[in-house]
C-alpha cells in the first residue's frame, strides 16, 4: 500500500509562519529564542520563524557539551549565517558535569535527559535575557513515540512544527532552504557519540512515520495495520511507545477535589482574552 | 434587482466583544463605503470561536437595550447586517446565533441546531441546541441562514429551500485542517463542494463568510464565497486573511435559472414527507 506523506509546502510555509506571528504577538512579545542542535527540527523550527518575525527579532542558541559532534556546532553555524540571526554559544559542560561526577555509574539516558534539561535552562534563561518566547522544535514523530525528554527538549512556549512528521519535516526543510548537508545527515540527538535517532528507536522514520499515519490520522487499528502490510511486532512496538507516552503529552492531571479544578472544568485557551 | 453582498472574515479577539464590535463597525463604515446593502459576518463574530468557560460571559441580546446591539442595530438602518454571537434565553440557555438586523430592527435570529462535538469539536458541551429551521423575509426576498455544521447536514439547507429562502446566508468559524499535497486544505475544499452543490441543487444564491486568524494553534481560513442560482462563483475572498468582498447579485437570475431548471417547481416534497413518515415510523 502506497502512503503519501508529502505536502502542500507554500500552504504548511503560510499556515506555520502567520501562527507563529499570532501567537507570538498576542503573548505580547515580538521575538522568539531557538535552540539549534545542528539538526533538521531545530533548523526548519528557525526557518519559518525568522520568515514570521525577521532575522532581527530571532536568537539562536547553540549548546554544545563537550563531546557533541563538531558537525552539530558546525551546521548549527551555518543556519545562523544562512538566517543572518544574532546567536549566542553557551557551553553545557560546566552546568552538567558537576552532576555527572556524583555518580560515575550513570547511564546515557540520565545523561541525555541532563543535558537536554540544561538545555531547557539556557533556552528559558535567555528567553528573559532577549524577550523572546522559545520555539519548540519537536516534530510529530517524535511527540507521537514520546522520544523527547520531558521538561528537556520538548519545552517551549510555542511549537510550529509538532504537527509535521519527521518526513514532512524534510520536505518543508527543502521547500525553506535549509543547508543540504543538513538535510542529509541521519538525525541525532547527539547526546553521545554515534548515536542516531533511527539506531536508538530500532526503526526508520520513513516506517514509522507512515505506520503513525494510518494509526494516528487515519484511524486504522492495529490489525488493518498489519492487513495493510506492515509488520505485527513493529505495530505492537510501536502502538505500545505511543500509549506509554502519554503522559509527556499531556500536563501533570490533578488530583480533583472541589467543584472547579484546573484541568477538568476551568476551561480557556491559552489566547483567552486576545 | 441588483444587490451588492459583503461578507466580512475578520480575526476576532477571544471573549473581548467590546473590541469585536469596534471591529464590526469599523467594516460596517468599509462596507458602506463599497456600497454594500447587506454584510454578513462569520458564526460568533462577536466572540471569537473555542469559548468554552467563556460562554456565560459574552452572551447578549439582539434588542435595542443590549449595549452590543443598540449600535448594530442602529447601524443596520444603513445596510442590513448578519452577525454571529451567542444569544442567552430567558432560562439562561446559550445558543450559537446569527442575527438578521435591518432598519433598527432584530428580523429574525437563528440559533446553530448541528453543533459538533467530535474530533476536535465540544460545541455541545458549552451550547444549547437550536430547535428551528426557518427562512425570514427581508427587502431583498426571502433569506435563510445558517451556521456552520448546520449545513455539513444536507437537511438544513433544504428545509430553508423549501421554507422559501433564495438567498442562503451561511456562516462559519471553520478551523483548517487536512493538510496534504493538494492546493486547498481539505476543510476548504470540502465546504466550498457543499456550498457550490447547495446553490447549484436549489437554484438559489449561496454566499458563506468565514473567518480567519488563530486560537491557539487553530487557523480559520476564510475564503468567502457567493455562488449564484446556476452554482457558479460570484465573488471568494482570499485565504488566511482579513479582507471584505462584496459580491453583486442579479436576484433576477433566479428567475432565468428557474426557467430554465424547474427543480423547485418539480420538488416532490409530499412524497419526501411520505417516506419520511414511513422511515422514521419504523
Amino acid at each position: 500500500m502506497k502512503i503519501d506523506l508529502s505536502i502542500n509546502t507554500n500552504l504548511a510555509r503560510t499556515i506555520l509562519t502567520a501562527f507563529i506571528k499570532s501567537e507570538i504577538t498576542r503573548a505580547d512579545y515580538s521575538r522568539a529564542v531557538i535552540n539549534l542542535s545542528g539538526g533538521l527540527d531545530s533548523a526548519l523550527s528557525l526557518a519559518l520563524t525568522v520568515e514570521a518575525l525577521g532575522a532581527e527579532n530571532v536568537l539562536a542558541l547553540r549548546l554544545p557539551y563537550r563531546t557533541s559532534s563538531p558537525d552539530s556546532l558546525e551546521h548549527a553555524q551555518l543556519l545562523v549565517d544562512q538566517f543572518k540571526v544574532r546567536s549566542e554559544t553557551i557551553d553545557i559542560t560546566p552546568m552538567v558535569d558537576p552532576l555527572f561526577e556524583r555518580d560515575p555509574q550513570m547511564s546515557k539516558t540520565r545523561k541525555g535527559n541532563l543535558m537536554a534539561r540544561a538545555r531547557m535552562i539556557v533556552l528559558y534563561d535567555q528567553s528573559e535575557v532577549f524577550k523572546g518566547l522559545a520555539v519548540g522544535t519537536s516534530n510529530k514523530t517524535e511527540i507521537l513515540l514520546g522520544y523527547s525528554t520531558q521538561w528537556g527538549d520538548s519545552a517551549s512556549a510555542i511549537n510550529p512544527i509538532g504537527d509535521l512528521y519527521k518526513t514532512q519535516v524534510r520536505q518543508l526543510s527543502q521547500a525553506l532552504g535549509v543547508p543540504q548537508p543538513i538535510i542529509d545527515k541521519a538525525p541525532s540527538a547527539d547526546l553521545w557519540e554515534g548515536q542516531t535517532d533511527e539506531g536508538e528507536l530500532g526503526f526508520t522514520y520513513a516506517e514509522v512515520d507512515q505506520l503513525l499515519y494510518l494509526l494516528v490520522d487515519e484511524r486504522y487499528s492495529p490489525q488493518e495495520c498489519v492487513e495493510a502490510g506492515f509488520d505485527a511486532k513493529f505495530v505492537d512496538v510501536v502502538v505500545k511507545r505511543v500509549r506509554r507516552s502519554q503522559f509527556k503529552r499531556m500536563q501533570p492531571p490533578i488530583a480533583k477535589l472541589s467543584n472547579r479544578t484546573v484541568g477538568y472544568d476551568f476551561l480557556y485557551l491559552r489566547d483567552w482574552g486576545t | 434587482m441588483q444587490i451588492n453582498l459583503a461578507l466580512a472574515q475578520i480575526a476576532t479577539k477571544l471573549g473581548d466583544v467590546q473590541s469585536n464590535l469596534e471591529k464590526h463597525l469599523d467594516l460596517i463604515e468599509q462596507a458602506k463605503a463599497r456600497k454594500a446593502d447587506l454584510l454578513v459576518f462569520p458564526e460568533l463574530s462577536l466572540t471569537g470561536y473555542v469559548l468554552q468557560d467563556l460562554v456565560a460571559t459574552v452572551a447578549h441580546k439582539p434588542t435595542e437595550d443590549d449595549p452590543v446591539f443598540k449600535h448594530l442595530l442602529k447601524a443596520s438602518h444603513d445596510l442590513d447586517l448578519v452577525v454571529g454571537f451567542v444569544d442567552e434565553d430567558s432560562r439562561h440557555r446559550f445558543y450559537i446565533a446569527s442575527a438578521y438586523l435591518s432598519g433598527g430592527r432584530t428580523l429574525h435570529v437563528h440559533h446553530k441546531v448541528y453543533l459538533p462535538t467530535y474530533g476536535l469539536f465540544d460545541e455541545g458541551r458549552f451550547f444549547a441546541w437550536g430547535d428551528s429551521v426557518r427562512s425570514f423575509d427581508t427587502r431583498f426576498g426571502r433569506v435563510g441562514m445558517l451556521i456552520c455544521e448546520d449545513f455539513w447536514h444536507a437537511s438544513p439547507p433544504y428545509l430553508l429551500w423549501l421554507d422559501g429562502a433564495d438567498i442562503m446566508l451561511f456562516s462559519s468559524a471553520s478551523p483548517g485542517r487536512g493538510l496534504n499535497d493538494k492546493e486547498k486544505l481539505e476543510s476548504a475544499r470540502w465546504v466550498e463542494r457543499v456550498t457550490k452543490a447547495y446553490a447549484s441543487m436549489f437554484t438559489s444564491f449561496v454566499a458563506h463568510s468565514n473567518r480567519v486568524g488563530y486560537e491557539d494553534g487553530l487557523l480559520f481560513w476564510g475564503g468567502a464565497v457567493a455562488y449564484d442560482p446556476n452554482g457558479e462563483l460570484i465573488a471568494q475572498g482570499p485565504y488566511f486573511e482579513e479582507a471584505l468582498t462584496v459580491a453583486s447579485l442579479d436576484l433576477n437570475q433566479l428567475r432565468r435559472t428557474r426557467a430554465r431548471l424547474p427543480l423547485l417547481r418539480d420538488e416532490r416534497t409530499n412524497l419526501v414527507q411520505k417516506e419520511l413518515d414511513r422511515i422514521l415510523s419504523k
